[in-house]
């Protein structure tokens, strides 16, 4: 298992949001993470992403525990949210280029060029991020995330915001990063998209797993009832 | 909900005798000073609420310390606690050192680095519940006020040497009499004792409310935890 | 994927410390990535100009800056200017990395949390000193003043140090409160009073030649100041950014 969680609980003050969610992902596998809004997606993937600490339980992403091997942690990680966490008065390159120097990473030049290269923006690498679309700058940030070559990708409802093209340039680069046997864990509000993406579909609602199931057990056309059993028996 | 512990119950006690007291002294037993007159009863109050100020300020900075090591909340609410009541403190400080210039001196504010630095104290404290006002979050709230604390404590040493040597090398025209309380007069042993006895009413005046206040700070959070718990 | 042997994840674990050649070379990202951002926009710099050149106007109208009084308040007036400006550049500076998320994208990368806080830090002094070289001719123009003392600019340099240091720090806090901008001033000047008190003495003490041994006492005091708030706000920062 590349990502293992273990009765985890998350407080803030005196409200709970997760409580003792148990989660694991083998190696390679598109984990869809959905469920009803306040569920604790967001908050379980800043856990996951080391942006925010455990209150109680153990996380432990590719042998590497958090919080305390947390920078082990984020050298094998790549993280998108729906924020593109990008520069806007710098250019693709020069976003691409400081990232890359943050991360470390050899032949940084190389690098770069192939990664504008799969994410469809080579002919915009001095362009300035804030004349980006927002379908662009998400690409971009997919292009940031995997600029270190992760082995765990995280995806925090990447489509919000998209219109129809976008979100399909979207999946296409989504079905490249996952080609290249990343593990990817992703929540999504959009069932749809998810069903052509993941090979697995987990439920969080209140704070915990209430189901879980395997692409191959279900009609990704049935993928909206099994959602809506899943939340009305939660 | 327990109700009041019953070493608070004497301690309050304890605490209000030893007040009266000590007012009894301030008038009755001290004597009355040459230059000054009456006004300079004040002092002996003035001095023990400055003391107790920065007692407050200390604990809060070592709460914060403590808070920021373990996480545990209750450390929160000694901060904030200790803060609220040396706010409270400094204030009367502030109040009755300006007294004691209005009658030193005839007016109403010195630029004396004690009374100055208290007035900085009082600003760090209106910050720091500024600080607080604008967060949501409790924990992050509660670590923020802790780092501010912190900080501001270690400043305020800094502020007050800085405002000392500022002095020594322009005195300032108004009140050059000298740095407020200390050296102005001898004291004489009955004035040293009611000056004792103030410091240590005051110091136990302080662990009483502070001991009051935490109560009613754990007594909030048990509230908010219930009230959470039947939205939920 | 294999499991892992013993012996592999102890050779990973140890590099996986960030080692200290890392840490410059994140700390320097941070700081040209800042510049080179500015450089482009240019907004931070030129709010912060603008602003520090409109206070040295209205302090003429509300002081009279005649040559006599000039000499004894130049001090004042200049660092009041720093201050109020400084706040500007220290907003702005923490707001750009919160507005987009991008301290997110900060903290996942693999280093120290301080190198964040140094490298915010470095860039913050450079702007304030910056625009500090540009008010000081035009200072010095408007008024015949000759600013291009080597004492002033020292006693200008570690104001600016310590000043930044405190600052970022808490800048960081105020960008993650409801009040935001109104608070950063409101939480920096009471822990800056020793600065501010400490430059103005040094600042007049250089400009009026006074004897270096009183001036001593000033430099001192900024000295021990920098040294303690850039060692404390750097072992607090984790703190603020962590959730």
């Amino acid at each position: 298992m590349i990502i293992t969680v273990r009765k985890l609980v998350k407080r803030f003050g005196l409200k709970t949001v997760l409580r003792g969610m148990d989660f694991s992902v083998a190696p390679g596998e598109f984990v869809a993470l959905l469920g009803p809004n306040g569920a604790g997606k967001t908050t379980f993937l800043r856990i996951l992403a080391s942006l925010s600490r455990p209150t109680i339980g153990q996380v432990s992403i590719a042998g590497y525990s958090l919080p305390h091997q947390a920078a082990a942690v984020r050298r094998r990680l790549g993280v998108v949210s729906h924020l593109p966490l990008l520069y806007g008065d710098l250019t693709a390159d020069e976003n691409l280029r400081f990232f890359a120097r943050m991360y470390d990473i050899p032949q940084a030049d190389k690098r770069i060029s192939d990664v504008l290269e799969m994410v469809g923006l080579a002919s915009r690498r001095r362009d300035l991020v804030r004349t980006f679309s927002r379908g662009m700058q998400q690409r971009l940030a997919i292009g940031r995330a995997v600029l270190h070559d992760p082995e765990v990708m995280l995806f925090d409802e990447p489509h919000t915001g998209l219109d129809q093209d976008a979100c399909q340039m979207l999946d296409t680069v989504l079905q490249e990063v996952a080609a290249r046997g990343r593990t990817v864990v992703m929540t999504s509000h959009d069932l749809a998209r998810v069903g052509d993406l993941a090979s697995r579909f987990d439920i969080l609602s209140r704070g915990v797993i209430t189901s879980s199931i395997q692409r191959s057990e279900i009609d990704p056309n049935n993928l909206l009832a099994y959602y809506r059993q899943a939340i009305a028996e939660a | 909900m327990e109700s009041k512990p019953r070493m608070l119950v004497i301690l309050d006690v304890i605490t209000s005798l030893l007040f009266l007291t000590a007012v009894g002294m301030v008038f009755f037993y001290a004597p009355l000073e040459a230059v000054m007159g009456q006004v300079q009863r004040v002092f002996y109050f003035h001095v023990a609420n400055a003391w107790v100020g920065m007692l407050g300020f200390m604990v809060a900075a070592i709460s914060g310390i403590a808070y920021l090591r373990k996480g545990d909340r209750k450390w929160d609410i000694v901060g904030l606690s200790a803060i609220e009541i040396s706010f409270v403190f400094f204030f009367t400080a502030i109040v009755s050192g300006s007294i004691w210039a209005r009658g030193s001196w005839g007016t109403w504010w010195t630029w004396d680095p004690r009374l100055t630095t208290a007035a900085i104290c009082e600003l760090v404290y209106a910050a720091y519940f500024l600080l607080r006002q604008g967060i949501e979050d409790p924990d992050r709230r509660a670590r923020f006020g802790a780092v501010y604390a912190i900080l501001s404590f270690i400043s305020v040493p800094l502020t007050f040497i800085s405002i000392r040597i500022f002095r020594t090398i322009h005195p300032v025209i108004i009140g050059a009499g000298g740095s407020g309380a200390e050296g102005s007069f001898d004291m004489s042993p009955r004035m040293l004792h009611t000056f004792i006895f103030s410091l240590i009413t005051f110091s136990i005046i302080f662990a009483d409310l502070l001991w009051h206040r935490i109560r009613l700070g754990k007594l909030a959070e048990e509230a908010e935890n219930l009230r959470l718990k039947t939205l939920q | 994927m294999e499991p892992i042997s013993q012996a592999e994840k102890q050779l990973t674990r140890k590099s996986s410390a960030p080692g200290f050649g890392q840490f410059i070379r994140a700390v320097s990202a941070i700081i040209w990535k800042d510049l080179a951002a500015e450089l482009r926009s240019r907004e931070l710099l030129s709010a912060m100009l603008v602003f520090a050149l409109l206070v040295i106007l209205i302090f003429n109208f509300a002081l009279e800056l005649d040559a006599s009084t000039r000499a004894a308040v130049t001090a004042g007036v200049l660092w009041v200017t720093f201050a109020f400006a400084g706040t500007l550049g220290l907003n702005r500076s923490m707001a750009m990395e919160k507005d987009r998320g991008c301290l997110d994208g900060l903290l996942l990368a693999p280093v120290d949390r301080s190198a964040i806080y140094f490298g915010k830090a470095v860039g913050n002094l450079i702007f304030m000193l910056i625009v500090e070289a540009i008010v000081l001719p035009v200072y010095s123009v408007l008024y015949s003043v000759n600013l291009f003392n080597p004492g002033l600019l020292l006693v200008i340099l570690l104001g600016s140090i310590g000043y930044v240091a405190v600052g970022t720090l808490l800048s960081s806090m105020a960008v993650q409160t409801r009040t935001r901008d109104v608070l950063l001033p409101v939480l920096l000047f009471p822990l800056v009073i020793p600065i501010l008190i400490a430059a103005v003495k040094g600042s007049t003490g250089f400009l009026q030649g006074v004897d270096s041994v009183d001036i001593r006492p000033w430099i001192n005091l900024l000295l021990v100041y920098d040294v303690i708030f850039i060692a404390a706000s750097f072992m607090v920062f984790d703190y603020i950014v962590e959730e």
